[in-house]
């Protein structure tokens, strides 16, 4: 819901809002040169010594001005011509010239109204309005991404376009309420919405008669310093009726020209001081630093435009279209989709198309519209959910656990829970396991016992698409692909092989970089840009199903690595390691920014068993600017499995490598990883309490394993591995 | 346009004796280039003492600007009702601002005098820009403004 408050009128305004923001950005820059370059008034300066100056170099003098930014102008009439310019107040003397800078209204202008006059206005407010809706809903999006406002500020994940939209958007928008909150007070005051304009004092009805008095007579302007004032009028030459008018930071009112007695006075209401500080706020007049910060602020809304079409249309092409979609009423299987970004509904159209397929009636929706009354025909529920943030419902499962709380007595259809997630996240499928635990309480049937999809795992969806057969008694074959990726021929160069002692074996595998396209290349898509830690799908021969493998080498080092061990029985990993030099295999590239180390220069602490250490070699190779990284290496055998055993003290010798501590898991001494880390403990303790990033990339036993061992040693220090990889410090790659 | 001035100069403002007598009067303001936004501008008329007698027109829409023009704004205590049906756009610099109005003939050449106020945002106000007795001899004269205003010309 907050989410279609943030896209519509986010894609809907974003011209109208970049106008806006480009042309204030611009403007505020005005404001802040004519701070600096307006001749600034003593302290101590009174209006009447500084009016006196300027008579004495323009006797013909009819107004003295200063702006909030101290330029003071003085307007004259000589010889039947008006003149002005702006005054020196140390000497009376003109500096500049006082006409309005073109370039500055011309910007005005536009930032206003877009040249249309009122309509142009109401257009501009509309756009101001828009921005609010934006950075109010963008909050409400923020906090929820972040996993709540304690964690405003906390480490994002994710694809690039998000990752900026949100990063420039913490920062940008508490600037972009001030402006445009003071835009829509200041147009009301415009379209007189607002009773901020009083009629000031009364003209006064008799004055003395008497003229001539020298301003440095006049007790009031003595008394007014030059930093108060804002306007000064005289009177009429030859009209004795006439009176000076005075206004300042205080009020405005009228003095006898003979006398310099106060005629009638008259303070600043507080709706218009009010309105002044709003006025202040929105241009920087007055403020210059405040106006530029703001101006800063605002050149991030045409980025935060460009990155959010970006998400919205990637969201667009994640969700897929549903073919031959039951209604509620008719179908026979329900499926409830709550998904966050869109790719959750791909695993549903895979289910959708498989169950019709198998002969089913399939109804797709998305969670939020659970309406167990309306499933006349159904006989059962599966729920596919994703996870948002900190274990929250994603946005197309809003209000679906109040309703379940709310239902009297639930469906007597039996129903099964499948969560999706990245056990990189403090809460894994935590929203999965809350609409799973929820329905347990309520007493609801179980079709399956909940399960989880790690990282959109095809293999893993598959996996619980058989179960999920062999509870409906049908034979289904979930083929999940994500993306239809387009694959590249990959030739094989070189291949290292490993683990012949240990009855296992390994390779590392590396292949020719296919020729990129220029578009890839500038778009970083496919071949074009990667990094190790990102993915390698290989399309094996006789399987629609691509396999993921970590990558041990980024695009720079011209070419593409990966470290396979073969498993009994595995297609994928049986081709692999078939491969000859000139051979070649079908792959393209899946990013995975969530395993890239940060560009800080505090320690890494890398942690990889067996084929895992791929990617953490490829990121010791990339260390070009020795950063200190202290690599812990388990391994089966040193004599057959020390993967890049050679590479590794090379890297040493040249600074990449700080630290290399080794277990070998067979043989006499068994000693695993986790137990090498416990060894260092000590160590380990320093460097996480010196701001050290862990990585951890192998099996999922090993990982646990390793989770318990730093547990273990970080209890004295008060610090956890779940405090560690909430703050984004502490992050896996397994499998 | 020509219709809401015949309104208001018959129902409003200028309300004279023997107010049978009337002629067509064209009154042309030409603006200056002056480099500032669309101006308002304020037409109106005093009696032979000096005291405001009525307003013919006023170019320009938000009545929190009114006070800009000084002299007017002074005269009438910014009071709306006195320009009711006779307000028009601002009018831009270099522009001119011509209006047609059924005036009756005593306010010609019985001491009326005709004032115009102007003012530009971000600008100095110019109360009194042009100030010209209403004659019959003076008719088709220009008067020359003095600061927004190049000149003035009433025709009949």
């Amino acid at each position: 819901m907050i989410r279609a408050f943030h896209r519509w009128p986010g894609l809907v305004a974003l011209v109208l809002v970049t106008v806006l923001a480009l042309s204030g950005a611009a403007l505020s820059v005005f404001a802040a040169a004519e701070r600096l370059a307006a001749p600034q008034a003593d302290a101590g300066l009174s209006v009447a010594t500084l009016t006196e100056r300027i008579q004495l170099v323009y006797p013909g003098v009819e107004q003295v001005r200063r702006a909030p930014s101290g330029r003071i102008t003085a307007f004259w009439f000589e010889n039947g011509t008006p003149g002005a310019a702006v005054i020196d107040p140390a000497t009376g003397q003109g500096v500049a010239s006082a006409d309005p800078n073109q370039m500055e209204r011309w910007l005005t202008n536009l930032h206003r109204s877009l040249f249309l006059g009122d309509g142009g206005r109401i257009a501009m407010a509309l756009g101001a309005a828009a921005m609010l809706v934006l950075a109010i809903s963008g909050t409400l999006l923020v906090a929820r991404r972040a996993g709540g406002w304690r964690r405003w500020f906390a480490p994002l994940r994710g694809p690039l376009a998000g990752r900026i939209h949100v990063e420039i958007a913490r920062i940008a928008i508490f600037g972009l309420m001030v402006s445009s909150l003071t835009a829509l007070w200041m147009t009301a005051s415009t379209f007189d919405l607002l009773p901020d304009a009083s009629d000031g004092p009364a003209f006064p009805a008799a004055v003395s008669g008497a003229v001539a008095m020298p301003v440095t007579d006049m007790a009031l302007l003595v008394a007014t310093p030059v930093n108060e004032l804002r306007e000064l009028s005289f009177p009429y030459p030859g009209d004795a009726t006439d009176v000076f008018t005075l206004k300042t930071d205080q009020g405005t009112g009228y003095l006898d020209q003979g006398t310099g007695e106060v005629l009638g006075w008259a303070d600043l209401t507080g709706l218009e001081r009010v309105s002044e500080t709003i006025y202040m706020l929105h241009t920087g007049q007055g403020a210059a630093v405040l106006g530029l910060i703001l101006g800063l602020l605002a050149l991030g809304v045409p980025v935060m435009g460009a990155t959010g079409v970006l998400i919205w249309l990637a969201g667009r092409r994640a969700r897929p279209r549903i073919h031959g979609n039951k209604t509620a009423g008719q179908a026979k299987t329900i499926l409830l989709v709550g998904s966050e970004g869109g790719s959750t509904w791909g695993f549903a159209a895979t289910l959708h198309k498989a169950l019709t397929k198998a002969g089913q009636s399939v109804h797709v929706g998305p969670m939020s519209a659970f309406a167990p009354d309306r499933y006349a025909n159904a006989e059962r529920i599966i729920v596919l959910a994703a996870t948002y943030g900190d274990g929250a419902a994603p946005a197309s499962a809003k209000g679906f656990l109040d309703r379940l709380e709310a239902l009297g007595h639930v469906p007597a259809i039996p129903l099964a829970v499948l969560g999706f997630g990245d056990r990189s996240f403090p809460a894994y499928c935590g929203f999965a396991k809350a609409v799973a635990a929820a329905a347990k309480a309520k007493g609801w049937p179980e079709l399956l016992p909940l399960d989880t999809i790690e990282r959109q795992s095809p293999q893993e969806f598959a996996r619980w698409g058989h179960a999920l057969g062999d509870a409906l008694g049908i034979d289904l074959n979930l083929a999940y692909q994500p993306v239809p990726a387009p694959t590249r021929s990959l030739m094989l160069k070189s291949r290292r092989d490993y683990g012949s002692e240990a009855q296992a074996p390994a390779a590392i595998l590396r292949f020719a970089l296919p020729k990129v396209s220029l578009w890839h290349r500038l778009t970083g898509r496919g071949f074009g840009r990667f990094k190790a830690g990102d993915l390698i799908g290989i399309q094996p021969e006789g399987s629609p199903m691509p396999r993921f493998y970590s990558l041990a080498s980024g695009h720079r080092d011209g070419f593409i690595e990966i470290v396979v061990r073969k498993h009994v029985g595995g297609l994928c990993s049986g081709q692999l390691m078939a491969l000859q030099p000139g051979d070649s295999v079908r792959a393209f590239v899946r990013h995975n920014p969530a395993f890239h180390p940060d560009h800080s220069h505090t320690p890494l602490i890398l942690i990889g068993a067996g084929t895992g250490i791929g990617p953490l070699a490829g990121f010791i190779r990339a260390n070009r600017r020795q950063r200190p990284i202290h690599l812990f290496f388990g391994m089966r055998q040193r004599d057959s499995d020390f993967f890049y055993g050679d590479d590794l003290a090379d890297w040493q010798t040249e600074g990449r490598l700080t630290d290399l501590i080794t277990a070998t898991s067979r043989g006499k001494q068994r000693r695993y990883v986790q137990d090498a880390l416990r060894g260092d403990a000590l160590e380990v303790t320093r460097l996480i309490r010196n701001g050290a990033r862990i990585m951890v990339c192998g099996g999922r036993d090993m990982a646990a394993g390793v989770t318990d061992a730093l547990a273990d040693i970080l209890a004295p220090t008060g610090l956890t591995p779940a405090a560690l990889k909430a703050e984004g410090r502490y992050v896996e790659d397994v499998y | 346009m020509k219709s809401a001035f015949a309104t208001l100069l018959l129902t409003t403002a200028l309300t004279f004796p023997g107010l049978a007598m009337a002629r067509q009067v064209t009154m042309t303001t030409q603006l200056s280039n002056y480099g500032g936004d669309g101006a308002y501008v304020a037409l109106y008329v005093t009696d032979a003492s000096g005291a405001y007698a009525g307003s013919l027109w006023m170019a320009g829409g938000k009545s929190k600007y009114y006070k800009h023009l000084t002299d007017w704004y002074r005269a009438t205590g910014g009071d709306t009702a006195q320009i009711n049906g006779i307000t028009g756009a601002s009018v831009g610099a270099g522009r001119s601002l011509e209006i047609s109005l059924d005036l009756t003939d005593a306010l010609f050449d019985a001491g009326y005098t005709l004032h115009i106020d102007a003012a530009v945002e971000d600008m100095r106000d110019s109360p009194n820009e042009v100030v010209v007795p209403l004659t019959t001899e003076g008719a088709g004269t220009p008067v020359p403004g003095r600061r927004y205003i190049t000149n003035f010309t009433y025709d009949m």
